[in-house]
């Protein structure tokens, strides 16, 4: 693996509670392949510029400040970090050394199951991250396509992956209303989690509309223009449906 | 061992005046949790109603619901006043009825008269008269000594708050010797220390021996409050009802004698938790029965009004008393001190539903015990009401028997005051220090007239040279105007009752206070990392300042700039620290401007870090609104760069934040799948 001392970050929360167990410092990295239509980070889409920060300063600021972080940690969210997998993996390398807990925040659509290059630098990553935070926007593959443009092939690849790998992995899903706020979605969605047996917890988040300024600021058109932020107490029955689902297809295994 | 300690583990506290023994030798940490706690009882929810319904008719009387304008209070001056005596298991008010303020003029007249007509009401000619023309305020005494120069600071606000028209508070007394010991051994003790005083009779001793008769006098006074509510305390309490009720009655003398700042109450919870182990073990009262003399405590707590003014409610947002009570912290054998009396505290929030008043305030040790811990979040959480304090920096200067005073100023209880100090606002100094000491906003000449910054663009080195020189001066001036107002409190409005719960030797610290930190801090930073130029009025004032480029902000955990608001503080106590202070003070400062930055800011001009005219400095030392770009970790990292040894009055950091961005709300998020679906499981 080359390793990749530098990377190119977007911005540092410093207090981020929100991101995986605990309070962590979570690094957003610049770029990302995905066009998730409610992506609330239109900022982080370009894979040009970011701040060059080497993994010295960062897990300096971390350590820094480790009394903030007793129960928490590291988590590298984006963009799409994993564009950037030499940097995280050299990034966790070093914060496994220093006994810090890893976490990555990812899409997984950069993961490619029948390249052994790519499988080999996972192999890397997983050696040294605690927990995966899974986005999964869309059970089904056609309404993957037309939310984020791309399908979600790769990215149930990846969730079998660290399956095989028993990397721990939490699975985040965003409901919107009238793309993933339906009842089939959610059965399909409980359906396909029940064969994760690596999974740990489930995230649902409701969509909110607080990304569209950054849209107006970037001079891009909001793709969700006019659809409310969806109420929690259907991201609550949301996330019911799929684990009730989920415990259904595990019952008939 | 007297009839009212039995039980108690002997120690030197029986010997001398000492409440830190007693409570070390005999209290029992608590490391269960709240199960054992008892709910309101009858009693308490009518008496509660009855609080809600006169707040509510003194809310529709424009804040105040009666005062008094004939009466001058003192420990004695009124006639026992009650909510409903047959209900009340601790009494008390500070004039003969509930929610009608008290006249006490002795810190000024013309403050106690503009707060009665301000309010609506008309103070009584005669007591106007007596105090202008026979007997002489502390805000007199203090006009007369100003000098000229200390006025304009005043008047220029670039010293503010200063307790110059009213009574300045931030002293404790230690109300659980009351309890503990009775009055008549107090006396005892006051009476042995003025017959022990140095004999000849430099100006310090005369004092010195009139205070003492002061404080016995005062005292004697107490026993008499006592009295008029059918209590004999001239000996020790017997139970908890009556420790609670003797600690209350010594408070309550205190209140009905000065109107202060700020009138804490201690530290006292696990004082009281002594009595309540024993009563519980011998069968004297249920837990329910203690819990309700602490509810009916805490009520009477939040009881406490004082007459003032609309200026001064708006110079501390509100109408505070800051009623402050210590609670928890570890003492310096390791033992935690949280006691079951902590938790029967804080549970009056739930009781009593949430209040500002008292100020309960948890001293926070990561040593707490973690049933306590969770009992505080959870209280948080729902009461919005608690107030957090670091108890392993304090401890480590002031041991284990101190308390807070107004919102963090700490000091051993009995054992040390304080000089209360107001602020000195830093940024307007960095402005004279600009204009050769000219007011950037009424253009007099109120510093010394220095050299200017001359050119368009400020020089870092430059600025800091003649930053520090306006420094100084403003340093000696505002010490010296303190210590004509600490002589002058001293004189016409001396605490004797407080005084009087004090030992003979008592350290005073000569608190002063820092207004602006971060606007100082980023001003300096702009000037040395981008690049500022100076906007002149027609009278060659720089009166703005444009910022070209852009300098690392305080709030960001960013060495550049924390390192200049550090360093700020350690300067300013070293030239805070090169002046005489009144009575041996030891000088500290603060910088905890927790409400009135908004009022420093209104009266001070636009600034080089771009903030303008008028607009409000950060509470305390707080980075600047929406400076800190970083989240909020990286933010206190920078405030907690500041130097607390050099600041002991307290830092404080004002930190608000919408609940879910502390993390998920549990509704939705899954948490473990295996707990999860056993609930879900349950639900259906």
């Amino acid at each position: 693996m080359p390793e990749q001392k530098t990377g190119h970050v977007h911005s540092v929360e410093s207090f981020g509670t929100v991101d995986g167990p605990g309070t962590r410092m979570v690094i957003f990295l610049q770029g990302c392949p995905m066009r998730c239509q409610y992506c609330h980070n239109p900022d982080t889409w370009k894979t040009v510029g970011g701040t060059p920060m080497t993994v010295e300063q960062l897990l300096a600021q971390y350590e820094r400040n480790e009394p903030f972080y007793k129960n928490g940690g590291i988590t590298v969210s984006g963009g799409e970090p994993l564009l950037q997998i030499d940097f995280v993996t050299t990034l966790f390398t070093e914060a496994k050394k220093r006994g810090i807990h890893t976490c990555v925040d990812t899409s997984g659509i950069t993961f490619r199951a029948d390249s052994a290059a790519v499988r080999e630098q996972f192999d890397k990553l997983c050696a040294v991250t605690d927990l995966v935070m899974l986005d999964i926007k869309h059970a089904e593959r056609e309404a993957h396509k037309k939310l984020t443009g791309q399908d979600n092939c790769n990215i149930l690849d990846f969730a079998r992956y660290l399956a095989e790998k028993k990397v721990p992995m939490w699975v985040r899903h965003v409901v919107v209303p009238g793309i993933t706020d339906s009842e089939k979605e959610w059965q399909e969605l409980g359906t396909l989690l029940a064969q994760f047996s690596n999974l740990c917890a489930l995230d649902v988040l409701p969509y909110h509309t607080m990304g569209v300024s950054k849209y107006a600021a970037l001079g891009i058109p909001y793709p969700l223009e006019g659809v409310p932020a969806l109420n929690a107490s259907v991201a609550k029955q949301a996330r019911n449906a799929i684990l009730k689902a989920r415990k259904a297809a595990l019952a008939q295994k | 061992m007297r009839n009212e300690w039995t039980g108690f583990v002997p120690g030197v506290w029986e010997r001398e005046i000492n409440v830190r023994d007693f409570i070390q030798k005999n209290y029992t940490p608590y490391d269960g949790d709240d199960t054992f706690l008892a709910g309101p009882t009858e009693n308490t929810k009518a008496l509660w109603e009855q609080v809600l319904d006169l707040s509510k008719q003194e809310r529709e009387a424009g804040g105040v619901l009666d005062m008094d304008t004939h009466v001058i209070s003192t420990i004695t001056s009124h006639a026992a006043g009650y909510l409903d005596k047959d209900k009340e298991t601790i009494v008390g008010f500070q004039t003969e009825k509930p929610f009608k303020r008290a006249l006490m003029p002795y810190g000024g007249i013309r403050m106690a008269k503009k707060a009665c007509e301000d309010n609506g009401y008309t103070l009584d000619p005669e007591i106007e008269e007596f105090f202008t023309i026979h007997r002489k305020t502390h805000n007199a005494g203090v006009f007369d000594a100003y000098t000229p120069e200390m006025r304009a600071c005043r008047s220029n606000h670039i010293i503010t708050g200063l307790p110059d028209a009213y009574g300045r508070g931030r002293i404790i007394g230690d109300y659980r010797r009351v309890a503990l010991y009775g009055v008549d051994r107090l006396i005892q003790d006051k009476k042995h220390q003025k017959d022990t005083t140095r004999v000849i009779m430099y100006s310090d001793v005369i004092r010195e021996r009139e205070e003492l008769s002061e404080q016995i006098r005062a005292l004697e006074d107490l026993k008499k409050l006592g009295q008029i509510y059918g209590f004999d305390i001239s000996r020790p309490a017997e139970n908890t009802q009556e420790a609670i009720q003797w600690l209350y009655l010594g408070y309550l003398a205190a209140v009905k004698e000065q109107n202060g700042a700020a009138m804490s109450l201690g530290r006292t919870s696990t004082f009281i938790d002594i009595y309540a182990e024993r009563d519980l073990a011998n069968g004297v009262f249920t837990e329910e029965q203690i819990q309700e003399f602490v509810d009916h405590f805490i009520m009477k707590l939040r009881l406490i009004k004082f007459a003032r003014t609309p200026e001064y409610n708006d110079l501390f947002s509100g109408d505070p008393q800051w009623v402050t009570e210590s609670i928890g912290g570890v003492g310096i054998d390791g033992r935690h001190m949280v006691t079951k009396m902590s938790y029967r505290y804080l549970h009056t929030l739930q009781n009593l539903g949430t209040a500002p008043e008292p100020n309960l305030t948890v001293l926070w040790s990561t040593r707490l015990p973690m049933n306590f811990k969770r009992f505080c979040a959870m209280t948080s959480i729902e009461s919005s009401s608690i107030q957090y304090e670091n108890d392993d920096l304090m401890r480590v200067t002031h041991g284990d028997d101190y308390g807070i005073a107004c919102c963090v100023s700490s000091m051993r209880i009995g054992k040390e005051m304080q000089f209360f100090g107001a602020r000195a606002n830093l940024a307007k100094c960095l402005l004279y220090a600009i204009n050769g000491g000219v007011d950037e906003v009424s253009k007099k000449q109120v510093g010394p007239k220095y050299r200017p910054v001359e050119g368009d663009y400020l020089d870092y080195d430059d600025v800091i040279e003649k930053y520090k020189d306006m420094m100084k001066w403003l340093a000696q001036v505002y010490v010296n105007t303190l210590n004509i107002i600490h002589y002058m409190h001293d004189k016409y409005c001396y605490e004797k009752l407080q005084m009087s719960l004090h030992d003979k030797k008592v350290t005073r610290w000569f608190a002063t206070g820092i207004a602006g930190l971060s606007v100082v801090a980023d001003s300096l930073s702009a000037i040395k990392y981008a690049k500022v130029k100076c906007i002149r009025d027609e009278d060659g004032i720089v009166v703005d300042y444009e910022v070209e480029g852009d300098f690392p902000k305080y709030g960001n955990d960013d060495d550049r700039v924390d390192s200049i608001a550090a360093e700020l503080v350690e300067t300013f106590m070293s030239y805070v620290k090169g002046n005489h202070t009144y009575r041996g003070g030891i000088p500290t400062t603060s910088i905890l401007t927790i409400t009135s930055n908004v009022v420093y800011g209104k009266n001070t001009g636009s600034t080089p870090d771009g903030r303008k005219k008028g607009e409000p400095f950060a509470p305390g030392a707080n980075p600047m609104h929406r400076r800190d770009e970083h989240g909020a970790v990286a933010s206190l990292a920078s405030v907690s760069k500041l130097p607390f040894s050099e600041a002991q009055d307290g830092i404080s950091n004002t930190f608000s934040i919408i609940p879910g961005a502390l993390g998920k709300d549990d509704q939705i998020f899954a948490g473990d799948l295996d707990i999860e679906m056993d609930e879900f499981e349950s639900e259906n």
